[in-house]
């Protein structure tokens, strides 16, 4: 088990690796000069000779990419031995060449808003979305079924950017039932906090909903054939037992894996809702930085969100473990 | 005084969108306690689905089941779902044929032993336990007390179908349904499986129906033989009757098709011509017929009319439903038939 944790971490880390390296190429690839972007509009060659040599883009490639990841684990120092030095922390990102923040203290700002949309979201889609689909596959063929799976169809055909768009016309800017949405500290002001995260909530569980809502359905209609089911009937066990226990506890593995990936993938940047609704958290920063080419946020952002994909790919495994004992960690 | 278990005139069919399948068409029988019947057909005669009919497992599918289904005198086919499910695994429990299949992966083999032993028990977890331990210690599970908070994947085949009849018998059921309980099994280990059945019948006088396409399974265990074909019976008899004076042409086949080790290792091997029919367009007149050696002997009845259930020459006990006059029967076995087994 704990060497399984470790080659898992380690292979994270390669890849981890590997999407720095990838991403910080863009650096290079792209026809962009860092210098001349962070120098903003008023900029002269001198300007820019200058700053080159501050963000050492002077330096070669590896030089430069050994510097930034040494950065992320000890910290760097920029312009060292001059009046001006420049002391980044571990985990060192970089600066924005935007707002000259540090990237790690954006991240640091802006992760709370989106865990509150990627948390409160879940837990609602969850709720609706298995509930809907137990319904669906305990009524099989009845009204409530093609009910509950029409709606599911049409959700999930729907898109963010229609569906946040028409709530927040509704609700919103029509009935005023609701502040426009943004966010609040949930330790300071909590109520604010839910009321400005309800439009952002619904909107995300209510597409994500739908799909949970097919993939509970269809689990659970296809263990009802299983024989342990039968057998669990001919022991004499109730129906809402049976049902409960056995046939939810054997579809449930499937929805748990597509659970933590969705929530690994929003946690990193709940990239679509944040821009619709115009929160500011990790998505909005990231949509941000490329549309200013900010490179060093976008650099940060991309591997703090592979960060997130890949340890929710270990729990998923682990949780894997837990959850089928024929799943032996070796 | 009635039979311990009466069934009379089930039929049970399925609507399905190429017509309606006739699974189990007019079928009676009785069984007594601590009697074993042995059931005996290829696939899709109508053995399982007799079997779950006897459970009430029907109830709540799309299945038609009409007839009488009286166990103790209760009526399980009238019954309604809630009172049938009180009976099961407590009466009534059922052993199945793919023990990995039919233990949930996901909970230990004690967890489904102490579940059946709860639903019908009011006990603590403790003694549930303990009355699982005990069972699986009956059964023949070694370490039970280990043993028992593992999962079935840990089991080997032979221990999960013992496993499988620990949780059965936890109730003291007073019938129990094997479906095809050593198919999926070794020979040395379905031996084991058949001994085990054997003595846990002499302990609690269990009536058992044993369903099997294996006639050397029935063989030792059975006391009576019910042999199905096209969801009818064709045969019923006792053990003796029906494997060593078979009266109808499919029994015959059947015996004609055991392989036997002293036979000549360069004759193919018998075999009944044809595949079963479909249950949606049987036959007509005797469902048999199309694969029937002997029809040319009766002429136009075979595929005309369906041929009652009547006894046999060799008393009331022994029931046949077979066009062929019984004395031309006879000859046919003793000439044709019985020199070849």
């Amino acid at each position: 088990m704990f060497s399984y944790l470790l080659r898992r971490l380690v292979s994270g880390t390669v890849v981890l690796g590997i999407v720095s390296a990838i991403v910080f190429g863009i650096f290079f690839i792209l026809p962009a000069d860092p210098a001349r972007l962070s120098c903003g509009k008023t900029c002269s060659e001198e300007l820019i000779v200058k700053i080159r040599h501050t963000l050492e883009l002077d330096q070669t490639l590896p030089v430069q990419y050994g510097r930034f990841i040494k950065g992320i684990f000890v910290g760097r120092t920029y312009l060292k031995g001059t009046p001006a030095e420049l002391n980044c922390t571990a985990p060192c990102l970089g600066y924005s060449f935007q707002t000259d923040q540090p990237v790690t203290a954006l991240l640091k700002d802006r992760l709370p808003a989106t865990a509150s949309i990627a948390f409160g979201a879940s837990i609602l889609w969850l709720l609706i979305g298995l509930s809907s689909g137990i319904v669906s596959a305990l009524r099989r063929g009845t009204w409530i079924d093609k009910f509950s799976q029409g709606v599911a169809l049409g959700a999930a055909s729907l898109q963010i950017y229609f569906v946040g768009l028409v709530l927040q016309f509704i609700f919103v800017n029509k009935l005023a039932w609701l502040p426009a949405p943004g966010y609040s500290s949930p330790l300071h002001y909590p109520v604010d906090w839910v009321k400005q995260m309800a439009l952002p909530w619904i909107t995300l569980a209510f597409l994500l909903s739908a799909i949970y809502s097919r993939l509970t359905r269809a689990g659970m209609i296809e263990i009802m054939g299983e024989d342990y089911v039968r057998t669990a009937r001919a022991k004499g066990l109730s129906n809402r037992t049976i049902n409960m226990k056995h046939v939810l506890r054997g579809a449930i593995t499937p929805i748990v894996t597509v659970f933590g990936l969705d929530l690994g993938g929003l946690l990193g940047g709940a990239v679509i809702t944040e821009y619709v609704f115009n929160i500011p958290g990790l998505g909005k920063l990231s949509t941000d930085a490329v549309a200013n080419l900010d490179l060093p946020v976008i650099t940060g952002t991309v591997i703090f969100s592979a960060v997130f994909i890949i340890v929710a790919n270990i729990l998923v495994d682990l949780l894997y473990a837990v959850l089928d004992p024929k799943v032996r960690i070796q | 005084m009635s039979a311990f278990l009466e069934v009379k005139d089930l039929c049970v069919s399925f609507p399905t969108e190429d017509g309606v399948v006739r699974a189990v068409d007019n079928l009676s029988f009785t069984l007594e306690k601590g009697k074993t019947l042995g059931i005996v057909g290829e696939s899709g005669s109508g053995k399982s689905v007799t079997s779950l009919a006897i459970l009430g497992l029907h109830k709540g599918s799309s299945a038609h089941v009409t007839g009488e289904i009286l166990i103790d005198g209760q009526d399980i086919n009238a019954m309604a779902e809630n009172e049938v499910q009180s009976l099961r695994g407590n009466l009534m429990s059922m052993i199945f044929q793919d023990a990995l299949a039919a233990l949930h992966p996901y909970y230990t083999v004690g967890n489904q032993i102490e579940e059946a032993y709860l639903v019908h028990n009011k006990v603590s977890k403790a003694v549930a336990k303990k009355r699982a331990i005990e069972m699986l210690d009956r059964v023949g599970i070694p370490d039970p007390h280990k043993r028992v908070d593992d999962y079935p994947h840990q089991f080997s085949g032979g221990m999960r179908q013992r496993a499988m009849i620990a949780m059965a018998l936890s109730c003291n059921p007073s019938l129990l349904i094997a479906d095809e309980p050593t198919t999926a099994l070794d020979v040395t280990v379905q031996a084991q499986i058949i001994d085990l059945l054997r003595d846990l019948q002499k302990e609690f006088n269990t009536a058992i129906i044993l369903i099997t396409h294996d006639l050397g399974v029935v063989s030792e265990t059975a006391d009576d033989i019910l042999l199905m074909y096209a969801g009818k019976e064709i045969e019923f008899g006792t053990v003796r009757e029906i494997l060593q004076k078979p009266h109808h042409p499919y029994a015959w086949g059947l015996l004609s098709s055991i392989p036997r080790l002293t036979g000549n290792p360069d004759k193919a091997l018998a075999a009944i011509p044809g595949t079963p029919p479909s249950l949606i367009s049987v036959p007509s007149g005797c469902a048999f017929h199309p694969r029937c050696s002997y029809v040319s002997r009766v002429g136009q009845a075979c595929s005309a009319s369906i041929p009652e259930l009547a006894p046999t020459s060799a008393g009331a006990h022994h029931l046949v439903r077979c066009h062929l006059d019984s004395t031309i029967r006879e000859n046919i076995f003793n000439s044709e038939v019985a020199p070849n087994l």
